[in-house]
């Protein structure tokens, strides 16, 4: 009978831990986990990440969400845009342009004709900036805020955390999760910094302070 | 804080695996290495002679020491402002070599995840093997065309040029892998690897190349980077498959993981019906939690970005969201090979940051092309030979690689998962001389290992005569080597000849010396004690070690 390549792949390991002992060791989580900040730095160190990243930022309180998204919209020009199915629709409240509810039946190419796409998010983290995308219907799945050129991005401060390990623990593993931190960009040619790639060029970040 | 002792049963009380994983009568047998002349493991030349030719090379070099500087620049400011950095790089290496402990039962473990999340795990026992499984679920879809994302597992195995043969197209997303592929060059860097080319040989390439794109396309990079944009939109738009690697496969879930800047890799993960990604087997970490230290020593150490732009996540098939096909070639290709070896299996906890490239004096002034492998630079030199063997042939360029290092431990230090590059390297070196054709050149091999396992006498060595260095440091000279390494220089034309030669030194009382500790580590190990030519260094990541490579003020990073 001839092994499967499963097999003998997993034979091959045993025989060379067996060949070579391992070494003893022990997984220390020494750095830092669990950090708290007050509302305020969270909001400074975020604000400071999204600049460096050169994401435009917007903050304003929860009442003020559907003017806010206006502005943003408007500034970018965008008539037409995207929004997941579970989107609160007091959101879009100020916006007069076209909506398209999104769902799984649409192509992806037909999303590359939106101006726009707005979503909520799931986690930030403030000290690099990243905000994290986990599929929820208020984030819609993964193609809506890839595929348009400007995403529009409602952050609550509530959910905005120091640092890494504090964003990790909060994030669900089975969800489809996206890390975003500004908006793409490539360094390839002779190492000079190009903003915006493949995915959205722009990335508007509104962060709700009482949210 | 939490911990987790690991050590296996060494007994293996789960015999399935090794009932066909080549033993014989219960007796473990040595993994092989990645088949001799199979994917992209090795080079047509040794490192010095490629080295040689590479250094002609003006503008590979002047490109090369802005990018690794900047770089650099970029990273320590970034690595510093953590106050908890040194921590993490800790807790990096040790769950790394957790993982090497306890390899079959989360590879297991990730298998029952991804199955259990409807996508389907492959095994390869090397490159060959992975190709086939990749052309075959390709062919499957009734694809003629991949996209792909930029992997080093897909490059090492030749990927590319097997789908090509089989009448696949595979074409590269990200824009340097793009540059690369479109231009029929070889990547030069782990991280940018493009970065050989100038800004007007990237226009005329996309000019000569790319259908449709604008016959009067400047040599501005935003518009060169639009320029890829729209052609590899259409790609996105209509490929139904793509092809990934993976920075990380998490056994506790199943979730993979790909980290990049452009978005392109979001692209290839998101909009086609079917992934296949291929993982190293190395590159599977035991738990979600895990991931909250390896996404901030990647980054940080990769591009010198707290974060990068994009990560992606996923786990499996998602209905509605992504692809609706999920296939995981896991790899061997040598892997297992290199964890036989106690010392070089450190290497494969390498989460391919570049950052031990972009400190390395030697590959500063090389570039990637002369190291031959798909993997460049101080991880090159040690992963490489462990993959794909170092004698596999006669005058096998692979040889060569552990001695391409001045051994001054800047990329140690800069490794955000602490391998002890510099420590393999000898180890290599070492294993290379046991291997060593006659008495003659056996004995005069393990001289020169033992001198440059020792950093004081190989300092002292290359003060006297810079003989025993394949790339002279700061006169950016290629040095002779004595016999029988001057094979490998190759180099009747010298620019400038060695002040001393090895001979004269080798006569010297450090040679002496040198030859006696070389003669008594031969007894040690005939006398099976299996002793390395160093000093009492073990292999452990002491800080302090006592061999002097941390005393010299001239080392690290600071330098420039
Ligand atoms: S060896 Fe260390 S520094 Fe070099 S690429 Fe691998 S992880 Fe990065």
């Amino acid at each position: 009978m001839t092994a499967t390549a499963r097999e003998t792949v997993l034979g091959r390991i045993r025989d060379a831990l067996a060949l070579a002992d391992p070494r003893e060791v022990t997984v220390e989580r020494a750095y830092r986990t669990g950090r708290t900040l007050p509302d305020a730095q969270r909001l400074e160190l975020l604000t400071d990440r999204l600049v460096d990243y050169k994401a435009r930022v917007r903050v304003c309180t929860a009442d003020r969400t559907a003017r806010t998204v206006a502005e943003a919209l408007s500034a970018r020009g965008a008539r037409r845009i995207g929004v997941p199915a579970g989107l609160d629709p007091e959101w879009l409240a100020a916006f007069d342009g076209e909506v398209l509810e999104d769902s799984a039946g649409i192509p992806a190419p037909r999303l590359g004709d939106l101006d726009g796409v707005v979503t909520a998010s799931a986690v930030t983290c403030a000290e690099t900036g990243t905000i994290f995308l986990d599929g929820s219907p208020d984030q819609g799945r993964r193609a809506l805020s890839l595929v348009p050129d400007l995403h529009v991005c409602v952050v609550d401060l509530s959910s905005v955390v120091a640092g890494v390990p504090e964003a990790v623990a909060r994030l669900v593993p089975e969800r489809p999760t996206t890390l975003i931190s500004g908006p793409s960009a490539t360094s390839d040619i002779e190492l000079e910094r190009v903003e915006g790639v493949h995915g959205p060029r722009t990335l508007e970040v509104i962060v709700r302070t009482d949210a | 804080m939490s911990s987790s002792p690991t050590r296996p049963d060494p007994t293996h009380p789960d015999g399935s695996g090794r009932s066909g994983g080549g033993t014989f009568l219960g007796l473990p047998a040595v993994p092989p290495r990645s088949p001799y002349g199979t994917g992209n493991l090795r080079g047509d030349r040794a490192f010095p002679r490629a080295a040689r030719e590479e250094l002609g090379n003006e503008q590979l070099r002047r490109n090369l020491t802005r990018a690794t500087h900047t770089i650099r620049g970029k990273r320590l400011a970034v690595t510093g402002e953590l106050p908890d950095w040194e921590r993490l790089r800790e807790a990096g290496s040790a769950i790394k070599t957790d993982t090497m402990n306890r390899l079959p039962e989360l590879l297991e473990e990730l298998e029952r995840k991804v199955t259990e999340r409807g996508g389907t795990v492959h095994w390869a026992r090397d490159g060959v093997e992975a190709n086939e499984i990749v052309t075959r679920l390709v062919e499957a879809t009734g694809s003629d065309e991949v996209i792909k994302v930029k992997s080093m597992a897909t490059q090492e195995i030749g990927l590319n040029e097997h789908l090509e043969s089989r009448g696949i197209a595979a074409h590269e997303t990200d824009l340097a892998e793009l540059i690369v592929q479109l231009a029929g060059d070889k990547p030069s860097h782990i991280l940018v690897p493009a970065i050989h080319r100038n800004r007007e040989e990237i226009r005329d390439i996309f000019r000569d190349r790319i259908p449709g794109v604008d016959p009067g396309l400047d040599a501005v990079p935003a518009h060169l980077a639009a320029a890829a944009r729209a052609y590899l939109r259409e790609k996105f738009m209509t490929v139904p498959v793509a092809v990934s690697g993976a920075n990380f496969g998490i056994a506790e879930t199943g979730t993979l993981s790909v980290v990049e800047s452009e978005g392109n890799g979001r692209m290839c993960l998101t909009l086609p019906r079917t992934l296949i990604t291929v993982m190293g087997i190395e590159k599977v970490l035991p738990r979600y939690r895990d991931l909250e230290v390896f996404l901030q020593l990647l980054p940080r150490s990769s591009t010198g970005e707290r974060m990068n732009p994009y990560t992606s996540l996923w786990t499996g098939v998602t209905p509605g969201d992504g692809p609706e096909e999920f296939h995981l070639v896991l790899l061997d290709n040598g892997r297992t090979a290199a964890l036989a070896d106690r010392i070089g299996r450190e290497a494969l906890n390498c989460i391919r940051c570049s950052a031990c490239l972009n400190v390395c004096p030697v590959y500063e002034r090389t570039g990637g092309h002369a190291y031959g492998s798909t993997y460049p630079g101080p991880i090159g030199a040690v992963l490489t030979p462990q993959l794909a063997g170092m004698d596999a042939a006669k005058n096998d360029p692979n040889s060569s690689l552990p001695y391409a290092s001045s051994l001054c431990g800047a990329c140690f230090d800069a490794c955000p998962v602490k391998i002890d590059i510099p420590s393999l390297l000898v180890e290599l070196r070492h294993q290379h001389t046991e291997q060593a054709g006659t008495t003659a050149e056996k004995l005069a091999m393990k001289a020169a290992a033992a001198v440059m396992s020792r950093p004081q006498l190989f300092t002292a060595a290359q003060k006297a005569a810079a003989p025993a260095r394949l790339v002279a440091g700061r006169d950016k000279v290629i040095s002779r080597l004595p016999p029988p390494f001057d094979g490998w220089t190759d180099s009747r034309d010298l620019p400038a000849p060695p002040r001393q030669t090895f001979r004269s030194w080798m006569a010297s009382e450090e040679g002496a010396a040198a030859l006696r500790a070389a003669a008594e580590e031969g007894r040690r190990s005939r006398d099976g004690r299996g002793g390395r030519p160093d000093d009492g260094h073990d292999g452990k990541h002491d800080d302090d070690r006592p061999d002097g490579r941390h005393g010299d003020p001239h080392h690290g990073e600071e330098e420039r």
